[in-house]
């Protein structure tokens, strides 16, 4: 365990250091990250506006809460793993990756957690600027900020472990740009990213609580805003630990086939 | 009329190029059925909850999805890919073969890559703007196609021009292939009719990213909302961004060293 450690401290340290180099286009990822939720909020705004002040419960205060949270944590759970296994895979150069004693997982973790501890530099201020802007009203418990701390540890688990799978499939098809945009779409309507999943009609917000979706996000952002009582975030949590114990077993199962699937193309 | 023969041999070379995946066709159409999809189910759930947005009705809002369906595909099919190859050769120095060449260069790199597939989001596009105008019950007059078409094309000389500025960055600051995501992330926000925004986000999205211009102002013109001054207002700043666009491309290629020489 200790060996795990000082791979990561390692990988963490040369990561963030070849990241820095381009401070710029940290930056402009960010924005993308920033437009996507003020858009939305900015809709929903103008609704509850046109209704009197209120959209099904929420208050243009909880909007703003709601859309501020959805914007830290959608930075902090995000993972941009499929593009990079489809050129991984494409190109060939995921071959020399597969020499290492390690598991490339490992890496990928590490990459990524280096990137949101650098970019979180700016995408505090970036919320504090939106809650000046959009004046958010919060409703939170000593309890639920305890709890939002495993929730997140899941939710980035879950969210992290799936999209490895998803990029997985580059070991199937070279062409996996419409499978991305399937799953991109998904996540839109049934993590609470275009909307408040209580916003959605009945039978898609059954269908985003049956699947992994709105416990990748639409769930840590709930319990930030304050919107969950005890008992439905103890839930949210079991359900959160199965998923991630549901999904480890499918990484593994895929990767091992992959592994046989890869034809390292180029090589 | 020799640069349009010359653009003419681009466009066919993209079609021989593109032909020989034909699957690729399927899978554009695809994903471009996808993203109307996403568009249409978006515009059911607000509309779920109010009659009108912004002072905009729903069929009006399908028109507005059309035209930002047609202005992506446009952009997607003519201009993305010749500017994003022009930028990978700037950094692998291949830029050289183009500037040896007797035309002029800004001309050759924005013809660079034509992707014909892209395409689909145009006839798309049209598709849905044409099934929004019959709902609304609207005759399209002659005056309200001549607006659309002049807004259509202005948008388009704006987005060249504003990407053409972008992508010449590329001969300071070498790793500059970002820029594509800030644009196709703010792009996303002309989903929406941009004088929904509030102030601050207006002038990001008319000055910063000419969102306004390339999907907002054309669908104004197709409902008969389009003002006079508008219309003036896009015209100018398409002639004046072509001619901005145009000299700091030309301040670029003087900083150019070639990577490789």
């Amino acid at each position: 365990m200790k060996g795990l450690a000082d791979i990561y401290a390692t990988l963490f340290r040369t990561e963030a250091a070849v990241q820095l180099q381009y401070r710029a286009a940290l930056v402009i990822w960010l924005i993308g990250l920033v437009v996507q939720p003020v858009v939305y909020l900015v809709v929903w705004l103008t609704v509850a506006k046109a209704q009197g002040g209120q959209v099904g419960g929420f208050a243009s205060g909880d909007l703003a809460a709601y859309y501020i949270a959805l914007m830290v944590i959608n930075h902090l759970t995000f993972t941009w793993i499929m593009f990079e296994f489809e050129y991984r895979v494409r190109s060939g150069s995921f071959s020399p990756l597969l020499l290492q004693p390690l598991h490339p997982i490992h890496t990928d973790i590490t990459v990524n957690i280096a990137y949101k501890v650098l970019t979180s530099v700016i995408t505090l201020p970036a919320a504090l600027l939106l809650a000046w802007l959009f004046e958010p009203r919060f409703n939170l418990h000593p309890w639920s900020l305890a709890a939002l701390v495993p929730a997140l540890l899941l939710a980035f688990a879950l969210r992290f472990l799936v999209e490895w799978c998803l990029a997985l499939s580059a070991f199937w098809t070279t062409r996996v740009g419409a499978l991305n945009q399937f799953y991109f779409a998904a996540l839109l309507f049934l993590s609470g990213r275009m909307a408040p999943l209580e916003l959605m009609p009945g039978w898609v917000q059954t269908l985003a609580a049956l699947l992994p979706f709105r416990w990748m996000l639409a769930f840590p952002v709930e319990l930030a805003m304050g919107r969950l009582n005890p008992e439905q975030t103890a839930q949210g949590l079991a359900v959160q630990g199965l998923w991630v114990g549901a999904s480890l077993g499918l990484m593994a199962l895929v990767w091992r086939r992959g592994l046989r699937q890869y034809g390292a193309v180029g090589a | 009329m020799n640069y349009l023969r010359l653009f003419w041999v681009f466009v066919r070379l993209g079609v021989l190029n593109e032909l020989a995946y034909r699957a690729n066709f399927y899978i554009q159409c695809l994903q471009s059925l996808m993203s109307l999809g996403i568009g249409l189910a978006g515009i059911a759930v607000v509309f779920a909850h109010t009659p009108a947005l912004g002072g905009w009705q729903p069929a009006e809002l399908v028109a507005l999805l059309g035209v930002y369906q047609l202005m992506g595909g446009l952009i997607g099919a003519l201009i993305q890919p010749s500017m994003e190859r022009f930028m990978e050769d700037v950094r692998r120095g291949t830029l050289d073969f183009t500037l040896t060449k007797p035309a002029d260069a800004q001309v050759l790199v924005s013809m660079g890559e034509v992707r014909v597939w892209k395409l689909v989001d145009v006839g798309l596009g049209l598709t849905v703007l044409a099934a929004a105008l019959l709902q609304l019950g609207m005759a399209l007059g002659a005056s309200q196609a001549l607006g659309f078409g002049l807004t259509l094309l202005a948008g388009a000389a704006i987005v060249y021009s504003f990407w053409l500025i972008l992508a010449t960055l590329s001969f300071w600051f070498v790793r500059v292939e970002n820029i594509l995501i800030i644009f196709q992330g703010v792009y996303e926000a002309g989903r929406w009719p941009v004088g929904m925004y509030p102030r601050w986000l207006q002038v990001g999205l008319t000055a910063l990213v000419p969102v306004a211009f390339a999907v907002t102002v054309p669908a104004e013109a197709v409902v008969g909302r389009l003002s006079r001054e508008m219309l003036g207002l896009a015209f100018g700043l398409a002639l004046g961004l072509l001619g901005g666009s145009r000299w700091f491309w030309r301040c670029g290629v003087k900083r150019y060293s070639g990577a490789s020489a």
